[in-house]
């Protein structure tokens, strides 16, 4: 037995056998219910279903609170659950790298497994693939979820109505702060930790508990809130309004930010969610959210205002007003 | 000698400036017959008797032009020999106002004749505080459409009394035509609110107002283009108290001042600065402070300089008189929020900043805040250069070297200003400020369409930025029915100096300022570009270093030295004996340098004016920007007024893919040298530097010069704004045979962008409508 991912485990042979079955399999346990066919045949309880995809890439693979495992788990269950659905069932690709410790694709298989048995889903097929050193950095992981669409009710961003309430579920940035901290050994990763979650179960209780009174829910990852309410606004044509100061920060993260220069409406996250929830709702919302731990900082950021269509505002803690714009690519110095 | 019969077609400034009834005057005096007629073009008129006298007449034209009038061109279209004439001349109904070819004027000071009857007791003007004539008063402010005439201006709502209307109708008379004509009896009336804008009672409230300043109380006070704060300078608890409402720890107040007497009491004054100060545009003119002048040193701290205007209005004239002779008259506006324009707006936006309000019923069409100028004196003849161009200069516009397309410039993000061009004439707008802000994107939108209103320009083309995130790269990009040209930011600044001195021909560019973006997604700001207008060869720049943070290290310039010491020294830099390091957390300065070492959050750039401010941080002049360029005018300050070179530090220049790149590492040894050993004082290396950075200048733009075979160096960039710079640039540039070119009409900050991008879009539109 080797230590380390050799060219030879994506051969074919008894290698592959072995990481497959022994170790992949053998880990995933009761959430594997794969037959090792050349397809999963599934039963679904419903006519309509969602599905989606995503590939992980993350430096470092492990950081303080979680590990690539962890994300490729809740990143794709909460695409789901945010459309509205219950998520079901997961494919599991891996794209190892010549070299890589077995002792970690282990430790992120079991990180798999607890997330994927904390969302209540089934990993049902997986491709395992093996290239040589330099060709990937590590481990690369893709994660394809379907889930069954049970409510009658469709969220949409192109929803929205005058007066809806804008939610943030968590604390802003956090992920962003701890990964590149811990990457670049900057020294704020033991003071802010990643906000990594499966919020499956948080969505079913609050569209229970609102019904259609919850417009839409997006997951507010890559491209942080600034991107999703541009988005919304674009969407839907129509304004949206922020307070800065109801934006929930965590002081630790707004240090790092600021001595880093970045701002946090733009850091991504990655268990964090941002719903457009009716008015007559938002208490009702904010009560289911904050039941769960992970969602105990949800507050209302802002609203949709009177204003030219598409456009983003944020009244700033002096009280003057700027638009949150939505950036082309990378933050890039503006002042002249 | 016989008798003419003679007719001239006139351009420029010759509507509503009291031109027609001049030319009556003149022509009556000179005993000719004939009329005069405004058009589409300008006038037209017609003199007709003896040639000696048409000729005479020809001459004091030109000479004795009313105030605000002035003639671009003056062509004799058509001459017969006459027999006999007639010797009455008269003013003709205008065939068409306000073509495209008509200027509208900027907005003017209270001339003397006004000034004269506003304090005389026995005119029925006296202490009228929006007194005018056609010679003086408001223009561009209150046109609300072209041609300029009443209905069309915010002065419509008011109805001439009969003797206004008198004076209105009457040739002869100096308010014949005069477009805001009014008086006590018909027109707008001034009134002193309280903050819930309820009136103050006052019997008179000018008076009131003055005696309110004199008690240290802050006013916000209608001027031409906006609402101004207005406090006593000589009282300290009030300066303080606009400083912190205003939320502005150091960037100077203006002084507004009864005359150009009063001011040399506070500051140095030569002829050249008293006559831009009277001039009927009415600067805010920056002067050389003078040592124990009893001003608070709160009104401009750290800076050497002082800001001071004449009155533009007769309100201003007003207050003068009641109070000691000088004022603060700061723009009314929360912070990077444009200046109210309206009582609703004065009353919303300045609550909490003033006591009380001074307003009037006149209303303000289009907001234009002061301009700023000043005299440099350079090695050839003292000129004016501005640093804003709004109030009293917009819209006259920049001639453009050649035909251009109708084209709209949207500017850049700060200092924005936006351009109208077509033909041969670009109409640049006011300074808008920073486009952050709603309300200045608001203003921003205004203006574009005011200025393609009256100047009925339908742009073909939209010259933006290349920085894809700026309000105004947004906008013209939404704009439909334009087509969209983007153009470098210092390629633009180029083309506004070869423009505001009528080139059209290859130049080497020098641009030095804060941040553009360049061709290559890096940072540029220390460039060299060879080219014309169409394009550019970026010839050589400032070695690349990072700015840790982005714009977090524009406002503390001590993150740009920091990066700096870790780009040259590494993390070794950290237990340098600098104040610098000293008084920071030791954890910031070890992240600020992995920042720097691993490029995290830290985009590169070759940015002159980043340097400066890394220099002032470094010799502990300024640590932390309160205002744009606050690190770079005190490290100028050191050394201010004297222009004396000192040796500069050794240059070392590298070619990196056939550029010219300025090395500045041996600058920084020389300067922790200097500053470690306390071989030299502040003062000594900062000439020091200003002098390394003129070598380096001299000495590429020399090897650029031979090697393109060019003469011509245009000079741009808000990095030119050190005098000691531009000055010693100049000088050295001059006596090693170089044409330099420096700004003289549009300021050499982003507030002159707009003119270069419109160049530029015209230049590359005019290029591919030839080819097909």
């Amino acid at each position: 037995m080797t230590k380390t991912v050799v060219l030879d485990h994506g051969a074919g042979g008894g290698m592959s056998q072995e990481l497959i079955s022994g170790t992949i399999a053998s880990i995933l346990g009761d959430i594997y219910i794969g037959e090792m066919e050349d397809s999963a045949l599934l039963e679904l309880p419903g006519r309509r279903i969602a599905m989606t995809t995503d590939s992980f890439v993350v430096d470092p693979v492990f950081f303080g609170n979680g590990d690539i495992g962890k994300i490729a788990v809740a990143g794709t269950v909460n695409d789901l659950a945010v459309s509205g659905a219950r998520p079901l069932y997961l494919t599991l690709a891996v794209v190892l790298e010549e070299g890589f410790a077995l002792a970690d694709f282990r430790r992120i298989l079991h990180s798999i497994r607890d997330t994927a048995a904390a969302a209540g889903v089934r990993i049902v097929a997986g491709d395992t693939k093996v290239v040589r050193r330099g060709e990937a950095d590590g481990i690369f992981l893709n994660t394809t979820g379907i889930g069954v669409l049970e409510r009658a009710a469709g969220l949409s961003s192109r929803a929205l109505r005058a007066g809806d309430q804008v939610i943030v579920t968590g604390y802003l940035g956090d992920h962003s702060i701890h990964i590149l901290s811990l990457r670049e050994g900057l020294g704020f990763e033991q003071r802010v930790f990643s906000d990594c979650a499966v919020l499956n179960h948080v969505i079913a209780d609050v569209l229970d508990a609102c019904g259609d009174g919850v417009r839409c829910i997006r997951d507010v990852t890559r491209g942080g809130l600034g991107t999703v309410v541009n988005e919304f606004a674009q969407a839907s044509g129509v304004a949206i309004g922020l307070t800065q100061q109801a934006l929930p920060v965590r002081p630790e993260t707004a240090m790092a930010a600021d001595m880093l220069g970045v701002d946090v409406m733009y850091l991504a996250n990655e268990g964090n969610l941002c719903l457009v929830v009716a008015p007559e709702r938002t208490d009702d919302a904010l009560k289911a959210l904050r039941a769960h731990g992970e969602c105990a900082a949800a507050a209302v950021v802002g609203s949709v205002v009177d204003g030219p269509p598409g456009v983003v505002r944020m009244t700033g803690a002096d009280g003057r007003e700027a638009t949150v714009e939505l950036l082309y690519g990378a933050q890039l110095p503006r002042l002249c | 000698m016989g008798a003419v019969r003679r007719t001239l077609r006139v351009t420029g400034f010759v509507q509503g400036v009291g031109f027609r009834p001049f030319v009556y005057r003149l022509a009556t005096q000179h005993m000719l017959g004939g009329w005069v007629l405004n058009d589409a073009q300008g006038v037209t008129l017609r003199v007709e008797g003896p040639r000696a006298a048409a000729d005479a007449f020809g001459r004091d034209l030109r000479e004795r032009l009313p105030g605000l009038a002035r003639i671009d061109t003056c062509e004799v279209v058509a001459e017969e020999a006459v027999r006999d004439w007639t010797t009455t001349f008269a003013i003709r109904r205008s065939r068409s106002d306000g073509g495209a070819g008509v200027l509208v004027t900027p907005d003017s000071y209270v001339c003397t004749d006004c000034v004269a009857e506003l304090f005389d007791p026995a005119d029925r003007r006296h202490r009228y505080p929006l007194i005018n004539c056609t010679n003086c008063g408001p223009r561009y402010s209150i046109i609300t459409a072209v041609p300029y005439d009443r209905p069309q201006t915010t002065m419509a709502a008011f109805v001439m009394c009969p003797d206004c209307q008198k004076e209105y109708d009457s040739a002869a008379d100096r308010r014949f035509h005069a477009q805001p004509n009014a008086c006590w009896t018909c027109g707008p009336r001034v009134r002193l609110l309280a903050p819930d804008g309820g009136e103050h009672p006052a019997a008179d409230p000018v008076d009131a107002a003055a005696a309110l300043l004199r008690g240290g109380r802050i006013l916000a006070v209608k001027a031409l283009g906006g609402y101004q704060l207005m406090a006593d300078p000589h009282h300290a608890d009030a300066v303080a108290a606009l400083r912190a409402r205003k939320e502005r720890s150091a960037k100077p107040f203006a002084l507004l001042a009864a005359d150009s007497a009063t001011v040399a009491r506070y500051a140095h004054l030569d002829d050249h600065e008293t006559r831009l100060l009277e001039s009927p545009g009415r600067p805010i003119v920056l002067l050389r402070a003078r040592a124990g002048s009893g001003l608070s040193p709160q009104i401009a701290p750290g800076s050497p300089t002082l800001g001071f205007m004449l009155p533009a209005t007769p309100l201003q004239h007003l207050l003068l008189a009641g109070t000691s002779g000088v004022l603060i008259a700061t723009s009314g506006n929360a912070p990077d929020e444009p200046m109210a324009r309206t009582e609703e707006e004065a009353l919303g936006t300045l609550q909490g900043l003033a006591d009380h309000f001074l307003v009037h019923n006149r209303a303000i069409h289009l907001r234009i805040d002061d301009s700023i100028a000043r005299i440099v004196h350079g090695p050839a003849e003292p000129r004016v250069t501005f640093l804003r161009r709004a109030r009293g200069y917009v819209p006259d516009p920049v001639p453009a070297p050649f035909e251009i397309p109708p084209v709209l410039a949207v500017g850049g993000e700060l200092k924005n200003t936006v351009c109208v061009g077509s033909g041969t004439s670009l109409y640049v707008g006011q300074h808008i400020g920073d486009l952050k802000t709603t309300g200045n994107q608001r203003f921003f939108a205004e203006t574009i369409d005011h200025l393609r209103g009256v100047f009925g320009v339908t742009p073909r083309y939209v010259a933006h930025d290349l920085h894809p995130d700026f309000h105004s790269t947004r906008y013209a990009r939404s704009c439909r029915d334009m087509e969209p040209v983007a153009v470098q930011h210092h390629h633009a600044h180029m083309a506004s100096c070869m423009a505001d001195n009528g080139l059209d021909r290859p130049v080497i560019g020098v641009i030095f300022d804060g941040t553009g973006y360049g061709t290559d997604g890096t940072i540029w700001g220390g460039e060299f570009l060879v080219g014309d207008y169409r394009g550019f060869e970026r010839a050589g720049h400032l070695a690349r270093f990072r700015l840790p943070g982005g714009d977090k290290a524009v406002r503390e310039p001590a993150r740009v030295a920091i990066a700096l010491l870790a780009q040259h020294f590494g993390q070794d830099a950290a237990a340098f004996p600098l104040d610098l390091l000293r008084n920071r957390d030791p954890f910031e300065v070890g992240v600020l340098m992995k920042m720097t070492a691993r490029g995290i959050n830290a985009p590169q750039t070759s940015s002159m004016g980043r340097l400066f401010d890394a220099y002032s941080a470094l010799l502990g002049v300024c640590q932390e920007s309160g205002y744009e360029g606050q690190a770079a005018i005190e490290l100028e300050a050191q050394i201010a007024w004297d222009h004396t070179p000192a040796p500069p530090w050794p240059l070392r220049l590298v070619e990196d893919e056939g550029r010219l790149v300025i090395d500045h590492r041996p600058w920084l040894e020389a300067l922790l040298a200097g500053i470690l050993q306390r071989r030299a004082t502040t003062a000594e290396l900062s000439r020091s530097f200003h002098e390394s950075v003129v070598h380096a200048v001299a000495e590429v733009c020399l090897r650029l010069a031979h090697t393109h075979g060019l003469r011509d160096v245009a000079l741009s960039g808000g990095v030119f704004l050190n005098q000691h710079l531009l000055v010693r640039t100049e000088a050295e540039l001059t006596a090693a045979g170089l044409r330099v070119h420096t700004h003289r009409r549009i300021p050499t900050n982003d507030g002159g962008l707009s003119v270069g991008q419109a160049m530029v879009a015209a230049a590359r539109a005019t290029a591919q409508e030839t080819a097909s």
